[in-house]
């Protein structure tokens, strides 16, 4: 195995794309590793992207973006003030994974790029409207974090290319997003259905809305028919019934020992509504 | 394969060794550095037995290559004493008999360690919380816990 460590997110895509071998990208390792050592990956090019300029980085540009670097770990998230107080929800997502240890190496975009459809960043990423900058042999792109995964532990990435960095759209007045799973226990699980919400709120009438599901289908799921629900409502009874049907009608589960196909298809509607209503009281100025 | 070369300080002292970038860094302070303080547990992250700090940060260090030791800080349970002298969390475990065959107690020595790093003041759910990704099959957590919690007001009295 060749251990690379470029200065560039070029340079990492251009090793990439010109070996005819097995490439992993390594940022946090706490997917890779464990791969490598269960021989499930075995790279023959293992490209270290830590050596980049920025990858750490976690800034709010001047336009109320917030750029997150490929290599920033779960607790460097949840320890930024500024981006909790933007986006709880996508913070929360992230620090749902793994043991205080694995907070401190996993990231964002490692938690994407693995490909789980139960990946609990994912949900938040793209209720958020997250977009990511993909580096590869053909330019920069920047592409909708829904459109990354293909199935479990797919992605639509193209060989050579690489993600760069997540980017969150401006957060602006009166918005407020949420994410909820359900584990058997109550740490250190793997989602059995996770549902992210991001609204915004004018008054007590909801505007926008966007609402994503988890580990209930071989991708997240991005739920328009449960945003229709929630938009123009003061998020009241019916707007939560209607809300927890769509959320319900758009699972496609496996069924598994962890959870029954009519169990998840069931709890993707009880957490929507709990999540949404958070979502609702931290857009309203709630805590 | 070709090894690499790398320089790291663990526990203050600069150390050098040579290592193939697949092996991790538990396998480079055990069998290359002969700390074995870090035991391996699962090997895959889920255990907590080879936490060690990278640059301060909490980390299971069979989820870190040995390469990407170079220029980092590691600390391990080995620089948890001050010379014979035990930091008030070894002796808080020993009092509170918070292990029984022992193979957890360095990684939850330099977890515990660290989150009284950042929180002085922790509360049982916090230690809990904190100490989630350490797993122990013998002593039960709660005299573990009670250690902890002991040893963080020790620590903040200054005693």
């Amino acid at each position: 195995m060749r251990y690379h460590t470029p200065a560039t997110f070029e340079d990492a895509s251009a090793i990439a794309a010109a070996t005819s071998g097995v490439t992993r990208f390594l940022a946090g390792g706490t997917d890779v590793l464990v791969q490598m050592r269960a021989d499930i990956v075995t790279p023959d090019d293992l490209i270290d992207i830590k050596h980049i300029p920025g990858v750490k980085d976690v800034v709010l540009e001047d336009d109320g973006c917030w750029r997150i670097g490929a290599a920033v770990a779960g607790a460097e998230l949840t320890a930024h003030a500024g981006l909790c107080a933007d986006w709880p929800g996508v913070v929360e997502g992230m620090g749902l994974v793994g043991s205080t240890q694995v907070q401190g190496r996993a990231t964002l975009i490692g938690n994407l790029c693995n490909g789980s459809p139960a990946a609990d960043s994912v949900p938040g990423l793209a209720a958020a409207g997250a977009e990511v900058s993909v580096v590869g042999p053909k330019g920069a792109r920047q592409v909708k974090v829904e459109d990354i995964p293909a199935g479990p532990g797919r992605t639509t990435l193209a060989k050579g290319e690489v993600i760069a960095g997540v980017y969150l759209p401006p957060r602006g007045k009166r918005g407020g997003d949420a994410y909820l799973r359900f584990i058997p226990r109550t740490e250190m699980d793997i989602a059995v259905v996770g549902c992210a919400v991001n609204l915004r709120v004018d008054g007590d009438k909801i505007t926008e809305a966007r609402v994503v599901l988890g580990a209930v289908a071989p991708t997240i799921v991005v739920v328009a028919d449960a945003a229709k629900a929630l938009i123009g409502s003061t998020l009241d009874a019916a707007a939560l019934d209607a809300l927890a049907a769509a959320a319900s009608a758009a699972c496609r589960p496996i069924n598994d020992k962890r959870g029954t196909i009519a169990f998840r298809t069931d709890v993707a509607g009880v957490l929507a509504r709990r999540a949404a209503k958070i979502a609702y009281d931290r857009a309203r100025g709630a805590k | 394969m070709t090894q690499i070369h790398v320089t790291t300080t663990v526990n203050c002292d600069e150390v050098e060794f040579l290592a193939d970038p697949r092996e991790t860094l538990l396998d480079c302070l055990r069998d290359k550095l002969g700390m074995t303080g870090a035991k391996e547990g699962c090997g895959t992250g889920d255990c907590g037995a080879c936490s060690v700090t990278v640059d301060g940060r909490l980390v299971c260090s069979c989820l870190v290559l040995g390469v990407e030791a170079q220029g980092k800080t590691i600390e391990t349970v080995e620089g948890i004493a001050d010379g014979e002298k035990l930091h008030p969390l070894q002796r808080k475990f020993i009092q509170h008999a918070a292990l029984q065959c022992g193979i957890c107690t360095p990684g939850i020595l330099v977890a515990a360690k660290a989150l009284l790093a950042q929180n002085p003041d922790p509360t049982e759910e916090e230690v809990r919380y904190w100490l989630a990704g350490n797993l122990c099959r013998c002593t039960g957590y709660d005299k573990i816990i009670r250690a902890v919690l002991d040893a963080a007001v020790e620590m903040r009295e200054g005693v």
